[in-house]
């Protein structure tokens, strides 16, 4: 009953002027409950202590084992070896830069995006210790949350054709940072300023619609509104750009 | 070798970390956060639950106050906890809330009108007060007299994570990712920063800090079985001892959390029970309301732990290939509550177990969870022994949590700590002077290149890494546990150090070049077998059971001989057991010694107790 599990996993490390890019073959019996997660450690620890991959939380909370699975991008904590065949094709996420094996350096990639649409709340309130918290609505807070859940994994930009193609394209992920912004009511920043970042070819323009990126995150997060959603309210900024009393 | 010089190195780029760094940044000083993974990654992303703070703005909240939350603290810690630092930290937590909601964290707020909540199982109904119509709300934890958790959904941790680190960035906080502290550079007096191993390219570089400070979470991957991210391996822990100089506070007191889910010791959060989840035997039969008619599922963490384990040797436990274990059924709370409050619980069920909360019961059991101990510091956050040393969050030993710590106070400690000692570290700042001994450094880099030198070369044995790992794991998860006893402890011991002297002849059977995972664990492992040595060896000389640290041979709480702290060194490298010392708990009591209310044992009074301020 228990099958035997084939795992081609891409290596090369970039730091061993001996090592070049190629696939090994790591082969194991399978357990229950295996998930890549448990199967890659126990390759590293029996087989190959070289092996480079990336888990922190290993409860698919904090995005860091995105992969490549059998040519889809998806965190290896949560893909469990039962949902897939017995050959399993393993290859770091593209886009980012490799690291070694299966590691990749997203911190990097995601720390440059927080910079391009300025990742924070915009308000000239100043923090008073002795008042009483300003009033949200809950509902408005259940909405920020509901953006607020990405995990920064990278699947989505993985998955996205215009990402692959263009290294300057944002991706979904930051236009979703974007999207959580604007609906913050915290945030002082007006369409406009959202249009200076992200009315461009890097920005919302440059998306295809192919919607690789709703298609494979972890999260499930609504991608395809979000997108849908900016894109019509930066055509709008960009309209009022042209009429006399429509730029703030 | 690359060399970064810098007002604040933070070693650790969570919560606590990140919130120093920031006040550090706003004073205008520079920072610096080392970090093993990206910033948001780092475990504090992990905490579900909630932050507890006085705010008093839910209608089950109503009327507390910083007093009521230092009472529930103190209470919680088993009067081994700072007294001193617990009032400093549940009279700044309500500001600290405020001002992360100020930077953009969507707290849960308060709807107005009538609502239900559910307790042991029963559903209640409650009345929000309309004037405190978007207030930031809470929720019920154990140990708490009110309902005092501030909280997002289930993804607290991450959304005050994901703020703080915007905030990090405005405020041009650096954070260097992949990248792992291997060593302090210190000359037995002051320290001066940290060799570090790039983990993207695994070259050494030395950073230089006019204040280091020391915030990588816990330690619980030295045990075989927790809820940890497979980061909190303690390899700064292992620096700080390896000064030396610097102790480590209560080692003994590791926090073992109810509900790790089997058999992978995934978390599902205490909100599952403070929003009226109930815990269920064999026979799906509740048990909590026989051992703790009052609290029942609320007690505090400990109480609880000690309970399931008592059930499960009753012969009540649930049997499984991964051995036994209890039910945490949280069906009656509804669909929408569990796929909306309860998302992650809910993701996590499905993901890992393959089951679904809304009509499944979830398998649990007790799994090393938390920290009290660390690196011990006084109430401003400075470290023993060597001066520009901080340390805050898990991996301090600050002490607001004596023996045991309640649900949601570390989560907001991380916050509230790094806004209090960032206070002082700017302060310390203000009035220091870069010194930086070059000889000092040189010495600490040659040894560490030393040190990979002859990992890589095998110079001093063959030992599997992995292998050293699991059988220090082994050790602590056999003997060191829930219920403790002289002669488990004293094999644990034994264990420990016959797996430290093999943890001394470890050699890489890869080459190590690069971002090398074998020589990351290589490096840490004689450092992590200290570790699990001061949590094993201070357990066994402490004859009491108070708070997590639970011994059957000595089941009273005994104030008059064990109300103190335990402060581990390790004195010099050829040690094989740490040096003990011990200093009092609190330097001042606000509330002398007393009974919990829950949990039940005797309790051997103080020769002379103190007043108090109250009662």
């Amino acid at each position: 009953m228990a099958r035997t599990l084939k795992f081609n996993v891409f290596r090369y490390n970039p730091m061993d002027e001996k090592s070049v890019p190629h696939m090994d073959t790591f082969v194991l019996p399978e357990i229950p409950s295996m998930t890549l997660f448990i199967a890659l450690n126990q390759i590293r620890e029996e087989q190959d202590p070289s092996l480079q991959f990336d888990f922190c939380c290993r409860a698919g909370i904090c995005g860091a084992c995105g992969m490549l699975i059998n040519g889809r991008p998806g965190l290896g904590c949560k893909t469990k070896t039962k949902d897939l065949p017995d050959e399993i094709t393993l290859l770091p996420l593209p886009v980012f830069k490799l690291v070694g094996d299966l590691s990749v350096d997203t911190g990097t990639w995601f720390r440059e995006m927080y910079a391009k649409v300025e990742s924070w709340i915009h308000t000239d309130t100043v923090f008073d210790p002795t008042a009483e918290e300003e009033r949200m609505d809950n509902s408005i807070a259940e909405e920020i949350y509901e953006l607020e859940r990405c995990v920064e994994c990278g699947c989505c930009v993985a998955g996205c054709g215009t990402a692959r193609m263009r290294k300057d394209f944002m991706g979904a992920v930051a236009l979703n940072r974007v999207a959580r912004f604007l609906i913050d009511p915290r945030d002082q920043r007006s369409e406009a300023d959202y249009y200076d970042i992200i009315g461009t070819d890097e920005g919302i323009f440059g998306c295809m619609g192919l919607l690789g990126c709703e298609d494979v995150c972890p999260k499930e997060l609504p991608l395809q509104d979000q997108l849908g959603f900016l894109r019509r309210k930066m055509g709008l900024a960009a309209i009022k750009r042209f009429l006399p009393f429509g730029k703030k | 070798m690359q060399t970064f010089y810098t007002d604040v190195l933070s070693i650790g780029a969570g919560l606590a970390g990140e919130r120093v760094a920031i006040e550090a940044a706003g004073a205008g000083f520079d920072a610096i956060c080392l970090s093993i993974v990206p910033a948001r990654r780092s475990h504090s992303s992990a905490a579900q639950g909630g932050m507890q703070a006085a705010l008093g703005n839910s209608a089950m909240g109503e009327g507390d106050t910083p007093d009521v939350h230092f009472n529930d603290t103190v209470k919680g810690s088993d009067w081994g906890c700072d007294q001193e630092v617990a009032r400093i930290f549940c009279d700044n937590a309500p500001i600290a809330m405020r001002q992360m909601a100020h930077w953009g964290v969507p707290w849960n707020r308060v709807v107005g009108g009538k609502g239900f909540y559910y307790k042991g199982g029963e559903r209640f109904e409650k009345f929000e007060k309309p004037e405190n119509e978007g207030l930031i709300t809470a929720r019920n934890f154990g140990g708490t007299a009110k309902w005092r958790t501030c909280y997002t959904s289930d993804g607290t941790g991450h959304t005050v994570l994901y703020t703080m680190d915007n905030r990090a960035a405005k405020m041009g906080v650096q954070v260097h990712d992949k990248v792992e502290v291997i060593s302090l550079i210190q000359d037995g007096k002051r320290c001066m920063g940290a060799v570090a191993r790039c983990l993207k390219t695994g070259e050494l570089r030395v950073y230089l800090a006019k204040a280091t400070l020391v915030a990588a979470g816990g330690f619980g991957r030295i045990y075989r079985e927790s809820t940890n991210a497979v980061i909190c391996d303690g390899g700064a822990h292992a620096a700080v001892l390896d000064t030396g100089v610097v102790p480590l506070g209560n080692m003994e007191a590791v926090q073992f959390h109810p509900t790790g889910i089997v058999p992978t010791y995934i978390l599902v959060t205490e909100g599952c029970r403070g929003d009226g989840g109930t815990l269920l035997d064999v026979n799906q039969e509740r048990f909590m309301n026989i051992y703790e008619p009052e609290k029942a599922e609320l007690a505090s963490r400990d109480v609880v732990s000690r309970w399931m384990m008592h059930h499960i040797r009753e012969g009540k436990g649930v049997k499984s290939p991964y051995g036994e274990h209890l039910w945490l059924d949280i069906r009656h709370l509804g669909e929408q509550h569990i796929r909306g409050k309860l998302r992650e619980v809910d993701d996590i069920c499905q993901n890992f177990l393959g089951i679904d909360p809304v009509k499944d019961l979830i398998p649990v059991k007790p799994v090393q969870h938390y920290s009290m101990g660390g690196v011990r510091t006084n109430k401003d956050g400075a470290a023993y022994g060597l001066e520009g040393l901080f340390a805050a969050g898990e991996a301090a030993c600050w002490d607001m949590h004596g023996f045991n710590r309640l649900g949601g106070n570390s989560l907001a400690e991380t916050v509230v700590a790094g806004m209090v000692v960032g206070g002082k570290v700017v302060e310390y700042l203000q009035g220091a002077e870069a010194q930086f001994k070059t000889s000092v450094i040189e010495d600490q880099v040659a040894k560490d290149r030393n040190r990979i030198q002859r990992l890589i070369d095998c110079a001093d044995g063959g030992e599997d890494a992995f292998k050293v790992r699991a059988a220090m794991q082994d050790a602590l998860q056999d003997g060191v546990h829930i219920f403790r006893s002289h002669n488990d402890l004293e094999q644990a011991v034994f264990q420990l150090q016959e797996v430290h002297e093999r943890a001394k002849k470890i050699g890489l059977k890869s080459n190590g070049k690069g971002a090398n995972p074998e020589l990351a664990l290589a490096l840490k492992m004689a450092g992590q077998v200290k570790l699990a040595l001061c949590v094993a060896y201070g357990a066994l000389k402490r004859t009491e059971s108070r708070g997590s640290h639970a011994r059957e041979d000595f089941p009273e709480r005994n104030d008059r001989d064990w109300l103190n702290r335990t402060l581990a060194t390790w004195k010099n490298e050829d040690d094989d057991l740490p040096t003990l010392n011990y200093e009092d708990a609190t330097p001042s009591f606000e509330i002398p010694p007393g009974d919990r209310g829950y949990g039940g044992g005797t309790i051997i009074p103080m020769d002379n107790p103190p007043a108090g301020k109250e009662d």
